[in-house]
């Protein structure tokens, strides 16, 4: 099995992106499937199933939605296993910029657009500078200039990944993309196995369901922001 | 800043970080310098029209060559620039190849923006960046690899100025610009800050630009230049014209001798609609037409 993890912000194009390579490696022999992480709700699941895709959905709901994903990926797999698939593309919105599902020894892909400025590259955090392939989509939209811009702060963010432009509309980058999945390692499981980066961590009230504002709620694991006129 | 921080990103705005590190890109090493590799020739392998049908014509062209793209609106002029810009492998919807010195580009040469083969002066000129002109000119310059970019920036600017009616400040928001002079803007930047070997030009319009000094500026010596045009003097001032039909590259015509001899006849009436036009814009009444466009000079020269 090879299982491969595609981030990247809400809307920039992921499940196109995922589609359109999927096209190429299913006639290339491979047998993909995905697994679509969302929030709240979804209707992905529609466009992949009609894309000819086996397709699982997991919700996160009231939990972090990247605790959600590391607690079930593993299941996933072994889903995918009984399936008959020999690859797993693991989709999740990075919601908080701070979200990282990627995992030591699997393929990570990061997929952002060139829509979003061209500041952005180095905002987005371990979800962009841990990925094996940065996929830029939109970039058709802008001029030459902003996205060579775009796509230069993209390398100095993360210098050692592969950089590629991902048009979702006519799939234009798709053939590049799935010669970079062919070939993501494969895995039998995932027990023992590491996240590249930790996850967001809090263990506060808030994480079980407070919504009082105020000091005497913010107890356990509360980081607070420093201002200029306070930082002495 | 601990690994940890430096990878999170965000750490950037807690408070002293963000002071001992205003800005972390302008701080961080530059990647070493590879130069632009020298390009001597540039092969579009044939793919395939709208249709699927193979396309029939190699577009081969060697550096210090003019070449012309001709086609009605929609048969896929623009396709195959794109096609040349991302230095395709088969992986865009026409299905061509682009070989560089008769041989795939290396992947770093189709991405990697300081040693960019190719430089474009396309008909998208969108910008979403919120920036001042000098601050992005100058930002792009640093991505490829220009030496001074504030000083880069400052030429591209005047240059663009001299393109466009209307003067502008390099303190201007990027998108407060017109058309015309977002046009002169990125035909300056292409000339002088992407020192590419091979320059696609999607189009000149006539309207808000000098589209000979243009022109002048973009086709250096010892460049490969492939321009779109539904105009007569541009496509006639190509040394060649692929004309592209319904996708796919119909048919390769060398400029004639004949043909050669109407440019400067185009070019004179070309130039007289230029001075009726700035005429206007001014103000003034147009009198007596000039002889070339009154019907007065005699046609043969």
């Amino acid at each position: 099995m090879r299982l491969i993890t595609v981030a990247g912000p809400p809307s920039v194009g992921k499940t196109s992106v995922i589609v359109k390579t999927a096209k190429i490696l299913v006639e290339r022999g491979a047998r993909p499937g995905v697994v679509k992480f969302d929030s709240l709700s979804t209707s992905d699941d529609v466009v992949f199933r009609r894309a000819g895709l086996q397709v699982a959905v997991g919700l996160a709901g009231g939990v972090c939605p990247d605790h959600f994903f590391v607690s079930n990926i593993d299941d996933c797999v072994q889903w995918a296993d009984r399936a008959g698939l020999d690859m797993l593309i693991a989709e999740s919105a990075g919601l908080c910029n701070r979200c990282s599902p990627h995992i030591r020894g699997v393929a990570a892909v990061c997929v952002v657009d060139a829509l979003s400025g061209v500041h952005t590259p180095r905002k987005i955090g371990p979800m962009l500078k841990l990925a094996d392939v940065v996929v830029i989509t939109k970039a058709d939209i802008v001029s030459q200039a902003e996205r060579e811009v775009f796509a230069h702060h993209a390398h100095l963010a993360n210098p050692k990944a592969a950089l590629l432009f991902f048009n979702g509309v006519t799939g234009q980058g798709a053939a590049e993309l799935a010669h970079h999945l062919a070939a993501a390692p494969r895995i039998a499981a995932l027990e023992g196995e590491r996240l590249r980066f930790p996850m967001p961590s809090a263990v506060c009230p808030y994480c079980i369901g407070e919504t009082a504002i105020g000091r005497a709620h913010q107890r356990g694991n509360v980081r607070k922001m420093t201002f200029e006129d306070t930082a002495l | 800043m601990t690994d940890f921080e430096s990878c999170l990103g965000c750490a950037e705005s807690d408070g002293a970080a963000a002071h001992a590190a205003p800005d972390r890109l302008a701080t961080r090493e530059p990647p070493p310098h590879r130069p632009v590799p020298a390009v001597v020739s540039l092969t579009v392998v044939p793919g395939k029209g709208k249709a699927g049908e193979r396309e029939r014509e190699t577009l081969h062209v060697e550096a210090g060559e003019v070449v012309c793209v001709v086609g009605p609106t929609g048969s896929g002029k623009s396709r195959l620039l794109g096609d040349i810009e991302c230095l395709a492998q088969g992986d865009s919807p026409s299905g061509r190849r682009v070989l560089v010195n008769g041989e795939a580009p290396k992947p770093e040469w189709r991405f990697a923006a300081h040693q960019k083969l190719v430089a474009q002066v396309s008909q998208n000129m969108n910008f979403v960046v919120d920036l001042s002109v000098a601050e992005f000119i100058a930002m792009h310059a640093e991505c490829r690899q220009v030496a001074d970019p504030r000083r880069i920036a400052r030429e591209v600017i005047a240059c663009a100025n001299d393109l466009a009616g209307e003067t502008f400040g390099g303190g201007v928001s990027l998108t407060q610009l017109s058309g015309g002079q977002t046009r002169a803007l990125m035909i300056a930047d292409t000339a002088l800050v992407s020192a590419s070997p091979i320059v696609l030009i999607d189009e000149i319009e006539n309207a808000g630009i000098d589209r000979k000094r243009a022109l002048a500026l973009l086709v250096a010596r010892e460049k490969i230049v492939v321009i779109s045009t539904h105009d007569p003097i541009l496509a006639l001032m190509g040394g060649r014209r692929a004309v592209v039909r319904h996708g796919a590259v119909a048919a390769i015509l060398a400029t004639s001798a004949e043909e050669r001899t109407h440019l400067a006849r185009l070019q004179e009436i070309d130039q007289a609609m230029l001075d009726l036009r700035q005429r206007l814009r001014t103000g003034e009444r147009v009198g007596a037409l000039p002889p070339i466009l009154s019907g007065t000079k005699p046609w043969t020269r």
